[in-house]
């Protein structure tokens, strides 16, 4: 019974959740920057809006793609929420991603194009840490199972400090904060426009805005599950810290600029490899 | 019924010669591929009916143990012949050697009489159906693919009837090689198809091919004399040469001889060169010899001898290069624009995992082998397939040019898109097996190998991503073009595709059929590597992903929309292909994939991987010898 | 909830101005002025935008830009041009290459002037551009759009 209501709690939940955290890191941004930032709900109207305005689009597939893109995202977010298999939940993320992909190349845009490239590049970046962390679980857990991971007796984080810091910081990322933010970022004027979202507009891009909500549920959940264990007030405790996770994330895009795209893969790898894999070391050695 | 499986092809051999007429030649093709799939499928029922179980036959073989001898010496004559033509003399020494200690092996040796030269079991019966049915159907491709290869490469010699005759031959021989339980028996096949390959690439005889195939001849050849050093240590000091006896003795020397056999098969660093060569040939043969069947020979002699390998030296050494084939060759295949170059390379990384895999030697690893062959090899001809339609139809194979293939012509792209999604999109079959392989490296403690696959599949999904998106660029073609495939080539492609998607379909059912009863067989108990609901969860998770695109389609559909032109700054003139330049005039819209050429181009990664692999390599071939002397 | 207004985002295109009224128009997205308390984002997309916010006069170069500009802007959408040359052609009215106010090309719905046009104003022209966004926005449902 438990599973069904969180994935329908995550399913019903998380685009507002999602867009009540993008208010929240706009003020934030805002505030960090001495000015007053939008109101709180700022996002949702921006939704509200997109869906809306007249539907134009450059080709037909672009609004199926997103479309997949999103439900895609959702399967794997109610994976995770169901207390499935990680690491499939990690495979069934990087296929939805390629939705992204193909519905930013599926015409010849120049600007898309270049954020599509971009976004595999970030893909190749951050995946070898995301499966780390997926065998990181399993070697603390022997199991790949997220309902295993919630029953432990302790916290993941004591094994694996490495994987959180490695993960902390390829997840922004995902986030699409700066320093990492190459293929597309919330904020305006960049060099190559709005990057992958280009050739969205109205209801296609407000359809991708959601995916992207349901992702950065998903992503705090598995943060989540570096902090839950068998206790209540675990919960409570994970709770907190993934909201300074996300606080820690917010600050992260205000202080650093956008870095190229060699610095970017480099030092993801570097970081995943001394991190990650330093931690996988001592975990397969002690376990 | 065995003489048949083999027979029937080599007698198709010896037809082509003697037909010069097209048409006729197509009908002996399809007839051939036919009766070869026929043949198999009555063998494989027979069998089932049976009771499926395993058979050791012909313990005594005099006469055929002679003939081949003779046949060994023969290829030792041909393999000369070419190399005083051509002026190389590796290759001479390198088959000289092998033959002549084999030679000797065999008249001074006394075996144990009565040995069985051949068995037929689980594996043998699904390499049966890899080799029958994808080696069937590229047979059928060819006869359409070298009409449209010869009416635009027309400064190569058509030789054809030659083509054919080999293309036959080699499936006799694989069906030989995946039989053979005797080693000097598995040798004289493993021969013939390192020749056949030789005189493959060497198709159209220019000065590339002939350099190239005598690189795969010689790397073939040093991994063929590992083969014959295995076979004369085995014969001498245990006096057998059965390769059942090569997992229960577990000598070093010899098994690490056999690595180094299957290694170069399989187109692993340091020899991996061979392969990207070998490219040079027509696409049929490279779709059925490079990546389908002949390289699977070297994995499927690794892990045929797989559970020797558990724990030991031999066994992290092969898994090692596995390992680093697989990343670096995944690395090297972004920089490639060549479509057939990146099918190579993929090629090679792909069966770097699967060597990987082999090279541990547990259940979970061998399962995941094994799941990752069958995939791979479907997979991978489809492609190699669609690529060389492609070619024939666009006289060009770069990836550039294949931009909105999916207006152009849709139905090799979506071939083409469906081969590229089963090589590495969740939930198709090669991520579970990655999956799985993942979960057997940690359980095995293998950590070289859980970084590597970690970091190489990161880098394989990158170089399949950008090909895909290339593939289905809406773009207004500058000039129409005519799909100018043939039907028989839609069959075999066709065929291809339904079976990749029926396999992932029916993929439980594959894994409790076939996959688990192998690797009962090979380690003598079974269990379950991926638990049924796991299974049962990939299915729902395959349903949904062919569904939901299908769903949205007809969701989509219904909404109305304007279409506008893409946003290039407002400067498009006209339709989306053009922009105002800065001098006013009209300049076309070129794009172009990301290849990352200064990063992970093969001029910077090719020499150390290799230097690095090759060091690996001799140095355990310093500590077995060194243990095997001392 | 999904009202136009609440939402605005702008797409700014410099038709051929002397690059005074850009500064001030990116002057508004600076702390002091901070237009993202309206919810506006500078989106450099016409594809996303919903005001287009266009300075300088327009020239036979740039006349297809705009055009096609405004063209790839989802309905509803208001058109500010701010400053004197966006709005008349200003002290270039008269040259060889200049065809004159935005409103020769495109139909333009808030004129804000100034050389260069001071943030305020600007500010300003586009909050009173938020209200015929609105209309439009109303007039468009009542179209059952």
């Amino acid at each position: 019974m438990r599973p069904v209501i969180f994935v329908l709690a995550y399913l019903i939940f998380a685009p507002f959740v999602g867009a009540l955290l993008d208010g929240i890191d706009r003020i934030i941004s805002a505030r960090m920057q001495r000015r007053k930032g939008p109101s709180i709900l700022q996002p949702f109207y921006d939704l509200g809006k997109l869906f809306s305005k007249e539907m134009i689009a450059v080709n037909n597939v672009q609004l199926l793609l997103n479309l997949s893109y999103l439900v895609i995202l959702m399967i794997a977010g109610s994976m995770l929420f169901a207390g499935a298999d990680l690491l499939m939940v990690l495979f069934i993320l990087s296929t939805a991603d390629m939705f992204l992909i193909m519905a930013a190349s599926s015409d010849s845009s120049p600007y898309a194009n270049m954020g599509a490239s971009r976004e595999m590049l970030q893909m190749m970046a951050y995946e070898p840490l995301t499966l780390l962390v997926a065998v990181g679980f399993y070697l603390t857990t022997d199991s790949f199972q997220v309902s295993d991971f919630i029953t432990r007796e302790y916290s993941a984080v004591i094994w694996m400090p490495g994987l959180l810091f490695g993960f902390m910081f390829t997840t922004a990322i995902k986030f699409r904060k700066s320093p990492f933010d190459l293929s597309t970022s919330h904020h305006a004027h960049q060099e190559m426009v709005k990057g992958i979202t280009t050739e969205m507009s109205g209801t296609t891009l407000a359809i991708m805005n959601i995916a992207e909500y349901y992702e950065m549920i998903l992503l705090l959940g598995i943060f989540f599950l570096f902090f839950v264990n068998s206790t209540w007030w675990s919960w409570i405790v994970a709770f907190v810290i993934c909201a300074v996770i996300f606080f820690m994330e917010t600050l992260w895009d205000n202080v650093s600029a956008r870095v190229k795209w060699k610095m970017l893969l480099y030092s993801c790898w570097v970081v995943t490899l001394v991190a990650g894999g330093v931690n996988i070391l001592i975990l397969m050695l002690i376990k | 019924m065995i003489p048949f499986l083999i027979g029937i092809p080599a007698v198709f051999a010896l037809i082509f010669p003697f037909v010069r007429d097209q048409k006729a030649r197509g009908i002996i093709v399809y007839t051939g591929a036919g009766v070869i799939m026929l043949t198999t499928v009555v063998f494989i029922v027979r069998w089932i009916t049976d009771g499926a179980r395993v058979l050791m036959l012909y313990p005594e073989t005099e006469l055929v143990d002679h003939l081949m001898s003779v046949g060994d010496v023969v290829l030792m004559c041909l393999i000369i012949y070419m190399g005083v033509k051509y002026r190389r003399i590796v290759p001479i020494l390198l088959s000289a050697a092998q033959t002549v200690l084999l030679l000797y092996t065999e008249f001074t040796t006394e075996l144990a009489e009565r040995q069985p030269h051949m068995m037929v079991d689980w594996f043998t019966v699904l390499m049966f159906i890899i080799i029958a049915f994808i080696g069937g159907f590229i047979c059928i491709y060819t006869v359409g693919y070298m009409k449209g290869y010869h009416s635009h490469h027309e400064e190569v010699q058509d030789r054809q009837p030659f083509f054919f005759s080999m293309l036959f031959l080699f499936l006799a021989a694989m069906f030989g090689l995946v039989l053979s339980q005797n080693m000097i028996w598995m040798y004289f096949f493993w021969e013939i198809t390192s020749v056949i390959s030789f005189l493959m690439i060497g198709y159209t005889r220019s000065e590339e091919a002939v350099n190239n195939s005598f690189c795969a001849l010689w790397m073939n050849l040093l991994g063929g004399l590992g083969f014959a050093v295995a076979i004369a240590w085995m014969a001498k000091v245990n006096g057998t040469v059965q390769l059942l006896d090569i997992v229960s003795v577990g000598a070093m020397l010899p098994l690490i001889c056999l690595a180094l056999a299957g290694l170069t098969k399989s187109a692993q660093l340091p020899f991996s060169t061979w392969l990207l060569g070998a490219m040079v040939a027509p696409t049929p043969s490279s779709a059925l010899l490079h990546s389908a069947t002949m390289v699977k020979a070297g994995v499927y002699l690794l892990l045929r001898i797989s559970p020797a390998f558990q724990g030991n030296l031999v066994g992290i050494l092969v898994s090692s290069i596995g390992g680093f084939t697989f990343i670096m060759a995944s690395m090297m295949a972004i920089a490639q624009n060549d479509g057939k170059k990146v099918l190579a390379f993929s090629t090679i990384s792909n069966l770097g995992l699967i060597v990987g895999c082999a090279g541990i030697g547990a259940e979970e690893t061998v399962w995941a082998a094994v799941f990752l062959m069958i995939f791979h090899s479907v997979s991978k001809s489809m492609l190699f397939q669609s690529v060389g339609a492609t070619e024939n139809t666009l006289g060009s194979r770069d990836i550039e040019d294949m931009h909105g293939l999916i207006i152009r012509v849709p139905k090799l792209a979506y071939i083409m898109g469906i081969g590229i999604a089963g090589m590495y999109l969740a939930p198709f079959g090669m991520l579970i097996s990655k999956w799985v392989a993942l979960r057997a490296f940690v359980d095995s403690g293998n950590f070289i190998l859980v970084l590597c696959i970690a970091y190489g599949s990161a880098s394989t999904m990158f170089y399949w991503t950008k090909w895909l998106a290339k593939l289905l660029c809406y773009h207004i073609p500058r000039e129409k073009v005519k799909d100018v495939t043939r039907k028989d080539e839609y069959v075999s492609m066709i065929f291809h595709a339904a079976t990749m998607l029926l396999l992932c379909l029916l993929l439980p059912l594959v894994a409790i059929w076939v996959v688990n009863p192998i690797v009962q067989e090979l380690f003598g108990n079974a269990k379950d590597v991926i638990s049924m609901s796991v299974l049962t969860t990939m299915a729902i998770m395959l349903v949904s992903i062919f569904i939901v695109p299908v769903v949205m389609f007809f969701i989509s559909r219904r909404s109305h929309r304007e279409l506008v032109p893409i946003y290039m700054n407002g400067i498009n003139e006209g339709d989306n292909r053009f922009f105002t330049n800065s001098f006013g005039g009209q300049e076309h819209l070129y794009l172009s994939n990301w290849y990352l050429r200064f990063e992970f181009g093969r001029r910077h990664l090719r020499i150390p991987s290799i230097i690095i692999a090759a060091a690996a390599l001799v140095l355990g071939f310093c500590i077995v010898i060194g243990g095997a002397v001392v | 909830m999904n009202k136009v207004s609440k939402s605005p985002w702008l797409l700014h295109y410099d038709a051929s101005s002397c690059n005074g009224c850009d500064i001030e128009v990116l002057d508004c997205l600076t702390p002091k002025y901070d237009i993202e308390r309206f919810g506006i984002i500078n989106t450099g997309d016409p594809f996303q935008a919903d005001i287009l916010l266009i300075t300088g006069g327009v020239n036979s170069q740039t006349e297809s830009v705009v055009k096609q500009l405004y063209s790839q802007m989802p309905e509803p959408k208001v058109v500010v041009a701010v400053g004197i040359c966006a709005c008349t052609g200003g002290i270039f009215k008269e040259c060889y290459n200049i065809k004159g106010g935005i409103d020769t090309v495109i139909p333009v719905d808030v004129y804000v002037p100034g050389c260069a046009a001071r943030p305020e104003s600007i500010i300003d022209g586009v909050v009173k551009a938020l209200k015929v966004l609105d209309e439009k926005q109303a007039a468009m449902k009542k179209d059952g759009r």
